[in-house]
C-alpha cells in the first residue's frame, strides 16, 4: 500500500555526523575494519543486532508499534536465530534517513495490511542467523579453532572439545569487524525448532505503559516547544477563505494565527489547551464549493444506482452466472450497505517538527516513517540529507497513519513559519474526526441462483461504492485500467484474499462510484463490508436452498480446506448441530484476507426484540506459523472490539459535504460491559507463505453476529450500524 | 494562581479560569501519563483520582481540584513498588497501544479501593473507559488477579 519515497538518492552523502534517534552514520566496507556503532558506541553486528559489553541484545525494529505486537514478534524471529538470551533483549527503531542512506538495508517501514510479520520474517531471521555466525567465528578465531566445533545458545558460545566458553557481549567487537557470511550459507531453522519464537512470552513493551512513562507523539516535550492547534476546512476539498485573528491573537499564550496550506487555520501557543482555545476564537469563513451540497443520502442514491449500472469491473469470474441465474429453479437476491467510519486512534493525529534552513526534523507516531519522510521532504523544500523522521510508537493506528501523513506536512509548514522553535501539533478529538480518512461506503446486490435440489448454481456479486486506491494509489488503478483490485478483498480469483467457495457459475464485478468524502485503509480495508456481505447471503441462500448454514457452505468448499478447516474449528467448539441453551442463537463466518485464513462463530441472545447480548464468540485464525500465539489471541480479541463497534455503534454520516459525528457522544465504541467471551483458536498449518494477524479475524465477526441475530429475531438487517434499526448491544 | 497537590507535591500554577485539570497537569505541571482522548469526559483516558475518587479529568477546571488530593498515574505506584493494578497490568500483558490504559489503570485502582473483590457486573458498572485496541478481556483478567493480590 506504500511506495518508496521519490528521493533523488545521489543527493545523498554519506556523512559522518549522528542522526539521532539512537543510531549511527556509517557504510559497512566489506573489507576494511570500519564498525558501525550504535549511539552508545555499542558495535553493530549487523543492522538488525547491536550488542552491548553487558550482553544487552539491541534488535532494530523498522515496523513501527501501534499496540499489534510487532515489535515482540520481530524480536523473537530475530532473538531465535541469534541464539540470544531473551531476558537481555531490547529494540530500537533505525530512523527513515539512516534506512536510505544504508541503501535501505532494514527494507519496508510500512506497516499495514498486516504485514509486519508475513513480509520480513525472512530477511530478519537471516539478519539474526547471519549476526550469530559472525559472533561464533569471532569466538573460534580467539581460540584457534574451526567455527564448525562452536555452538551458540543463550547468548554464549562453547567450543565443544575443550569446553571453553564466552559470552556474546565479549565478542561482540571482534565481530563486528567480521565480513557478513554468504547469504546463502545462512540456513534458517525449521520453525519446529523454535524456542523463543512460536512461544507466548510477554511483550517487550509493557512497563512503560502501566507507568505513565512511555512517551507518545501526543507526550513530547522538546526545549522551547510551542503547541498548535488547528482546523482543516471540514467540506473536503474546501478552501479558506478570509479569516480574522484579531480576537485570537490577544489571547493568553497565544504566538501566532496563521493559514496552513489553502485549506487549514492554525494557532501556535505555549501551551495546547491556549492554542485550541484561540482557535475557536478565530473566525474563519470557508469557500467550501460544491462539495458542499453532498449528503449521506445523495451518496446512497449514486451507489444504488451503480448496483444495476451497465458498466463494472469485473474482479472474478468463471461460467456464465448471468445464464445460471436465468435458468435456475430458485433466486435470491439482497442489497446491503456499508457505512463511511473512522479509525478513531485513542491517540489523535499529531506531530512535531522543527525547521530551519539547514534542517528539518519531524517526531511523529507513524504506521510508514518514510511515508512520513516524503511528507516531510515536500512540505520543507528541503533535500533529503538535511531532513530527519523520528518515530514514535502509537497510541493506535488502525491505518490511519500511514499511507497519509497530512498531520506530517501542516506540522512542517506551521514549523517553517517559525524557524528553530519546535512546534507539536495536536489535533482535537473533533478535528480528528472530521478530518479522517474513512472506511469506504460501498453497498451491494447479490443474486444468486438454485436449481431444484437446492446447489448453488450461479451467483452474482455486484458491488457499488468507493474505491481507496483510486483516491490514494491512483497508479495501481490505472495499471487496472480503471479498476480497484484491492476493492475485491475477500473476493479475488487468486490470491492473499482468494474467495473461498467454489461456485459454477459466477460474476463479481464493482461499479466503482467515489464521493468526495476521502477514503482510507481501515483496519480490514475492504473484508469488512465484503465478508458482511457474502457471508451473510451464504445463510440467505441456505436457508432458501433449505440446509443447514454450514453444510450448505460445505459443500462449496471442497476444494478450499484451509478455508474449511477454521470454519470447523469454530463450528465444532461452538456446538454448532448441537441444540443451544434456550434462547440463544448461533451464527458463522469465514474468510481468506491478509493470507491468514479465519473464521468466527457467535452465540447471543435478545431480549426485548432489540437488546443483544453476545455471550460467546469463537475465532479461529490459520496463518500458516503462529510467532507469539499469546498475542495473536490479543489481535483476535481486539479485532472483534474493533469490528463489532463498527457493527453496532459507527456510522460517519455526511451533511453539507462534511462529517456530522464528532466525538465519542455520536460515534461510539464498545465497553468491556458489551464485551463478549472470546475464545481464540490459533490453528498454524505451516506451507511456505505466512498469514498476517492484525486484521484478518475483525471481518468474521460481524457477519457471524448478524447471522445469528437473523435466527434470533427473525429479521435479516442488511445495513450497518445497528444502532440504525433501533438495535443495542448490552 | 491556582494551588494543586498532585503525587503529594504542591503546585502554583497560572491558568484561564476553565482550564481543564487535564492540561493542567499536562502542559503546567509536565505530568503527560495522563492522556487526552475526547475532552468531554467520554472516554476515560484523562482519569485520576481526586481525593481518592477517579475522575475524568478533562472535563474539570483546576481550579475545582484546588486544595484536593490528586494521584496521576505518575504517583500510583509506591516509588518503585508497582501498585497491585499496575503489577497485574505487566503479569496479564494487557495494554497493546497503551494510550488509554493510563486512564484505565486509575478507573480499576479506584473501583478496588470501593470494592475490593468486584464480580463481573461490579466491573461492567463503574470501568466505561474506551480502549479503541479492544483489550477488555485481559482488563478483565487482570482485576480479578488484582483483587486476588
Amino acid at each position: 500500500m506504500t511506495a518508496m519515497p521519490r528521493i533523488n538518492r545521489r543527493a545523498f552523502i554519506v556523512g559522518t555526523a549522528a542522526v539521532g534517534g539512537g543510531l549511527a552514520l556509517g557504510l559497512r566496507f566489506p573489507f576494511g575494519p570500519e564498525v558501525v556503532r550504535a549511539a552508545d558506541g555499542s558495535p553493530e553486528i549487523n543492522a538488525w543486532v547491536v550488542i552491548r559489553p553487558d550482553d544487552t541484545v539491541v534488535i532494530r525494529v523498522a515496523r513501527s508499534e501501534m499496540g499489534q505486537g510487532t515489535i515482540t514478534g520481530l524480536a523473537q524471529l530475530v532473538s531465535e536465530e541469534l541464539e540470544c538470551n531473551w531476558s537481555k533483549v531490547v529494540y530500537e527503531y533505525p530512523t527513515p534517513g539512516a534506512n536510505l542512506k544504508r541503501k535501505r538495508v532494514w527494507g519496508d517501514f510500512s506497516t499495514g495490511g498486516s504485514r509486519g510479520i508475513r513480509m520480513s520474517h525472512s530477511y530478519v531471521r537471516q539478519g539474526g542467523a547471519a549476526a550469530r555466525m559472525m559472533l561464533v567465528q569471532a569466538a573460534a578465531n580467539q581460540w584457534n579453532v574451526a567455527a564448525s566445533e562452536c555452538s551458540a545458545a543463550n547468548s554464549v558460545i562453547t567450543h565443544q572439545a575443550s569446553g571453553r566458553t564466552v559470552a556474546y557481549g565479549r565478542v561482540a567487537e571482534a565481530a563486528a569487524k567480521l565480513p557478513a557470511p554468504d547469504p546463502k550459507s545462512i540456513k534458517l531453522k525449521d520453525p519446529k525448532d523454535w524456542k523463543i519464537a512460536g512461544k507466548p512470552v510477554k511483550r517487550l513493551d509493557t512497563a512503560d505503559k502501566v507507568t505513565g512513562k512511555q512517551v507518545y507523539g501526543f507526550d513530547l516535550k522538546l526545549p522551547g516547544m510551542l503547541n498548535a492547534a488547528i482546523m482543516e476546512c471540514p467540506v473536503f476539498g474546501g478552501k479558506v477563505k478570509s479569516f480574522d485573528a484579531a480576537k485570537a491573537e490577544s489571547m493568553p499564550g497565544v504566538k501566532k494565527v496563521l493559514q496552513v496550506g489553502d485549506t487549514a487555520v492554525a494557532v501556535v501557543a505555549d501551551t495546547w489547551w491556549r492554542a485550541k482555545t484561540a482557535l475557536d476564537a478565530v473566525s474563519i469563513a470557508w469557500d467550501e464549493g460544491e462539495n458542499a451540497k453532498v449528503s449521506s443520502a445523495s451518496i446512497a442514491a449514486i451507489l444504488k444506482a451503480g448496483l444495476d449500472a451497465p458498466q463494472a469491473f469485473v474482479g472474478n469470474q468463471n461460467g456464465d452466472a448471468k445464464g445460471a441465474l436465468e435458468g435456475a429453479a430458485k433466486k435470491v437476491e439482497a442489497v446491503y450497505a456499508y457505512p463511511y467510519q473512522n479509525h478513531v486512534c485513542m491517540e489523535p493525529m499529531n506531530a512535531t517538527a522543527r525547521y530551519t534552513p539547514d534542517k528539518c526534523e519531524v517526531w511523529v507516531p507513524t504506521q510508514d516513517g518514510e511515508a512520513s519522510f516524503a511528507a516531510l521532504l515536500t512540505a520543507s523544500g528541503l533535500p533529503a540529507d538535511k531532513c530527519e523522521v523520528y518515530k514514535i510508537n502509537l497510541g493506535g493506528g488502525f491505518g490511519r497513519r500511514g499511507a497519509f501523513q497530512d498531520y506530517v506536512t501542516q506540522a512542517v509548514r506551521i514549523a517553517r513559519e517559525m524557524p528553530g522553535t519546535p512546534v507539536k501539533l495536536l489535533w482535537s478529538r473533533e478535528e480528528d474526526m472530521r478530518q479522517g480518512r474513512f472506511h469506504p461506503v460501498m453497498q451491494c446486490k447479490l443474486t444468486g441462483g438454485l436449481d431444484a435440489d437446492g446447489n448453488l448454481t450461479g451467483l452474482h456479486v455486484r458491488l457499488s461504492g468507493q474505491s481507496i486506491l483510486a483516491a490514494v494509489r491512483p497508479a495501481i488503478v490505472e495499471k487496472a485500467k480503471g479498476s480497484d483490485p484491492l476493492s475485491f478483498q475477500g473476493l479475488a480469483t487468486s490470491g492473499e484474499h482468494a474467495f473461498g467457495y467454489g461456485v459454477p457459475n459466477l460474476l463479481i464485478d464493482h461499479a466503482m462510484r467515489n464521493p468526495h468524502v476521502p477514503p482510507g485503509f481501515w483496519r480490514g480495508v475492504n473484508i469488512n463490508q465484503n465478508c458482511i456481505f457474502m457471508e451473510c447471503f451464504m445463510d440467505e441462500l441456505a436457508e432458501a436452498a433449505g440446509q443447514d448454514a454450514l453444510e450448505f457452505r460445505r459443500k462449496l468448499m471442497a476444494k478450499y480446506p484451509r478455508n474449511l478447516g477454521v470454519l470447523e474449528a469454530v463450528a465444532e467448539r461452538i456446538g454448532w448441530g448441537k441444540p443451544a441453551p434456550k434462547g440463544v442463537f448461533r451464527g458463522l463466518a469465514q474468510m481468506k484476507a491478509f493470507n491468514s485464513y479465519v473464521a468466527a462463530a457467535a452465540e447471543l441472545s435478545v431480549e426485548g426484540g432489540n437488546k443483544v447480548k453476545i455471550r460467546r464468540i469463537v475465532g479461529a485464525t490459520d496463518p500458516g506459523y503462529a510467532v507469539n500465539p499469546a498475542q495473536i489471541d490479543r489481535q483476535v480479541a481486539g479485532s472483534f472490539v474493533y469490528g463489532l463497534s463498527a457493527l453496532f455503534f459507527q456510522e460517519c454520516t455526511v451533511k453539507g459535504g462534511r462529517i456530522e459525528q464528532e466525538n465519542f457522544t455520536t460515534y461510539n465504541s464498545m465497553r468491556i460491559a458489551q464485551m463478549p467471551k472470546v475464545e481464540s483458536i490459533v490453528m498454524p498449518t505451516g506451507g511456505t507463505v505466512w498469514g498476517g494477524v492484525g486484521e484478518p479475524t475483525i471481518c468474521v465477526a460481524a457477519p457471524a453476529v448478524l447471522n445469528a441475530l437473523y435466527r434470533a429475531t427473525g429479521k435479516r438487517i442488511r445495513s450497518v450500524p445497528l444502532k440504525n434499526h433501533g438495535i443495542q448491544l448490552v | 494562581m491556582i494551588r494543586l497537590s498532585v503525587n503529594g507535591k504542591t503546585h502554583e500554577v497560572d491558568a484561564e479560569p476553565g482550564t481543564p485539570l487535564l492540561w493542567v497537569l499536562r502542559e503546567q505541571i509536565g505530568l503527560t501519563g495522563t492522556k487526552y482522548g475526547c475532552g468531554v469526559a467520554q472516554c476515560g483516558a484523562c482519569t485520576v483520582h481526586v481525593d481518592g475518587a477517579a475522575v475524568r479529568s478533562c472535563a474539570m477546571p483546576a481550579s475545582a481540584a484546588a486544595g484536593k488530593r490528586i494521584t496521576t498515574i505518575e504517583g500510583l505506584a509506591s516509588g518503585k513498588v508497582l501498585h497491585k493494578v499496575q503489577k497485574a497490568w505487566v503479569d496479564h500483558d494487557v495494554p497493546q497501544c497503551g494510550y488509554c490504559q493510563a486512564g484505565m489503570i486509575m478507573a480499576v485502582a479506584a473501583l478496588l479501593r470501593d470494592k475490593p473483590k468486584p464480580t463481573d457486573a461490579d466491573i461492567d458498572a463503574t470501568i466505561t473507559n474506551i480502549c479503541r485496541c479492544g483489550t477488555f478481556q485481559q482488563v478483565r483478567e487482570a482485576i480479578h488477579a488484582a483483587a486476588r493480590a
